[in-house]
């Protein structure tokens, strides 16, 4: 059963496209993410789905109900986290989730069993305001109050960012446990690690979706080897690989450059050849699997690529 | 109505939860009754003089004893020239001035007729003529006084009488414009702000995706200024006639229901404001010098309105404090009753059924 379906849909802020003819299909009790920077559109495309915008163009519906007409509808049954810290900083964590409780009609007694496992670990923190509370713990608050009314799909912008690293790999595991319930999950992120907790993901970028797949087709897709190349001045190397006619592509990731070369057939040997002219220090080439980064770049690449042929 | 109670009880947290907020609800009303009260009255009361007796005889003896007896004036120590005079006026001790002549009694009893100066400080010359008035009539009593059986022909004995405010009390005139003043500030541009606050902070957005009706939300946010207006409406009366000596000569219960009427006015003002506005700062900006200079100056408390340029008087008529403050006026200080204040209540209700029904329909159920 298709829960969250959008079809066509464009948003403009005057000239510029926040979201450019975007659509794609999310499946009921599936964990969808939206991955892409800042300035992607994810923010505007989650207005559009919470009924908080309107699109200039195209249709969507959540749970077979239009985000136009049934608007009232659909907001008895979403739960919304907004990208911003979004609860009343001035009243205690309890006083925040029985108000958001109230307003959707139910108490906190209810739905326990659904906060249940977030709400243990803010519980010692009950009374104290939630503008004081640390960013995780605030994230975890401003989830129990999406999730107090039971929502059948969860809207989660960027739900982790501004969190720690701890936090954030605590709160993708919150939300498996919430998929097993059957909850529809659309999350944004900025933080291509964590597209590979996705069921499935939207690759977005410049209001454009590149790519709906799963995160293992995704990385299965990647057309060709990419190697890994270590040297002790990283950047100088980068620079010079960059110009080098036989180099496609030549990324910085951490303390490895991501390399993918123009010939069809590579092996490692082929590399280092290509690599060796510059002389680098400590020299390390190996091939790895790419990652859900390498896949965007490329498709940003290819996107902007096809954008200019499409000027000329 | 649960819904309602819970959604109220939140706003009091917000409102007691924020010391600026309680500072300026509860602390405002309080200075601005003593501000108006002591020190921006315009009454005359206990005003400096100086008298340059050149004359010492038992006719200025008595007539200094009489302006010394009078509370209008605060007798400053006596001086024997002109230049003394001079200095006390610029150092601000004295606004006005007496000056009797050598040889005033023996001039009085033997011309029948002696001269006396007097000299104002006319930089302000509403107080300078009002002092001068006062002398003058002292000066007059004293001298029907000393002849008591003479007869002139035909006299005219002018008897005026200050109606609704004999003592002439200057709290009188203010004390209706600092409650229509107070009700804008808290009504209109707290409510402005209790509503905006929820957009900067994001909590609208949540709000929005949620079952509540827009109807609730404006309710819920206008309700406790509703309470906390009547509440500071309390306060100003209790000061008013404690400390400020202001009698309440008509009905509290009609002053009560067109002081609810008003504060409906001023919250569905500040509704509005708040529909159109998108941060605290614009917000409070509009409600302060949209609403508030307007309330100051254009609903006659301050200044006359029969004495403004008539573009000024036309406007007047859109600004709602105006007819609050005839209302209160009429209700609270000439004691009369609905029957001479229903055209106003009238005028007053339809702005108000009006600008309530704009703001529910300029309430957005989307962000943008």
């Amino acid at each position: 059963m298709i829960s969250v379906s959008v079809k066509n849909i464009s948003k403009l802020y005057g000239a510029v496209k926040a979201v450019d003819d975007v659509s794609f299909n999310v499946q009921q009790g599936e964990l969808f993410g939206l991955i892409g920077p800042d300035g992607a559109g994810k923010t505007s495309l989650f207005r559009i789905l919470t009924t908080l915008l309107l699109a200039d163009h195209g249709t969507a519906s959540v749970n077979g109900l239009d985000v136009v007409k049934d608007y009232r509808a659909i907001r008895n049954k979403i739960g919304y986290m907004p990208g911003r810290f979004s609860l009343y900083q001035d009243l205690t964590v309890n006083e925040n989730l029985s108000f958001f409780a109230a307003i959707f009609g139910t108490s906190i007694e209810e739905n326990y069993a659904l906060i249940r496992d977030i709400y243990e670990q803010i519980k010692p923190f009950g009374n104290r305001r939630a503008g004081k509370l640390s960013g995780g713990m605030k994230q975890k608050l401003a989830l129990c109050c999406a999730l107090i009314h039971k929502p059948e799909v969860l809207f989660l912008d960027e739900p982790t960012t501004g969190v720690d690293v701890v936090s954030r790999k605590e709160f993708w595991e919150m939300l498996a446990r919430l998929k097993e319930q059957q909850i529809t999950i659309v999350v944004s992120t900025p933080y291509m690690d964590e597209a590979r907790r996705c069921d499935r993901i939207a690759l977005m970028q410049a209001g454009k979706i590149m790519s709906v797949e799963t995160p293992e087709r995704i990385i299965h897709n990647f057309p060709k080897p990419v190697y890994a190349v270590g040297a002790t001045d990283l950047y100088g190397l980068l620079k010079e690989l960059r110009v080098d006619p036989a180099v496609e592509s030549c990324y910085a990731f951490g303390e490895y450059l991501h390399l993918t070369v123009l010939a069809a057939t590579t092996s490692e040997q082929s590399i280092h050849s290509i690599v060796q002219k510059y002389q680098p220090k400590n020299l390390v080439i190996k091939e790895i699997t790419p990652t859900i980064e390498d896949s965007f770049i490329r498709l940003m690449n290819e996107q902007n690529a096809n954008a200019e042929n499409d000027g000329e | 109505m649960k819904l309602l109670f819970v959604f109220i009880r939140k706003e009091f947290y917000h409102v007691f939860r924020d010391r600026r907020t309680l500072l300026i609800l509860f602390g405002l009303p309080i200075v601005q009754i003593i501000l108006f009260g002591y020190a921006l009255s315009s009454e005359v009361k206990n005003i400096g003089i100086a008298i340059q007796d050149n004359a010492h005889d038992i006719h200025t003896a008595q007539i200094t004893e009489k302006i010394q007896s009078s509370s209008y004036f605060k007798l400053q120590p006596a001086v024997s020239n002109y230049a003394d005079i001079e200095q006390q006026f610029k150092n601000g001790s004295i606004k006005c001035a007496l000056v009797f002549p050598v040889n005033f009694g023996a001039d009085l009893l033997r011309t029948g007729g002696a001269q006396i100066q007097l000299i104002a400080d006319a930089s302000d010359p509403n107080t300078a003529t009002t002092l001068t008035n006062y002398l003058q009539s002292i000066i007059n009593s004293y001298q029907q006084q000393l002849n008591p059986n003479a007869k002139i022909s035909y006299e005219i004995i002018p008897e005026t009488r200050q109606l609704y405010n004999e003592e002439q009390n200057g709290s009188l005139n203010f004390v209706p414009g600092v409650i229509a003043l107070i009700f804008m500030i808290v009504s209109t541009a707290l409510t402005s702000v209790a509503v905006v606050r929820e957009k900067e902070l994001g909590t609208m957005e949540i709000l929005l995706v949620s079952p509540l009706k827009p109807v609730m939300v404006l309710i819920a946010k206008a309700i406790p200024y509703l309470v906390l207006s009547l509440i500071n409406f309390v306060v100003i009366l209790v000061l008013s006639v404690f400390l400020l000596k202001v009698e309440i000569k008509g009905s509290v219960a009609l002053l009560f229901a067109e002081s609810i009427l008003f504060i409906i006015t001023c919250l569905a003002l500040g509704l509005l404001i708040s529909n159109v506005t998108a941060s605290q700062q614009t917000a409070m900006l509009i409600s302060m010098m949209g609403m508030m200079l307007p309330t100051l100056i254009l609903t006659g408390f301050m200044f006359p309105l029969e004495n403004m340029p008539v573009l000024f008087q036309l406007i007047s008529h859109v600004i709602p404090s105006r007819y609050y403050y005839i209302i209160i006026k009429n209700v609270m200080l000439k004691g009369l009753g609905f029957g001479y204040v229903w055209k106003e209540t009238l005028v007053l209700a339809f702005m108000t059924v009006s600008l309530l029904a704009i703001a529910l329909r300029k309430f957005k159920t989307r962000l943008a």
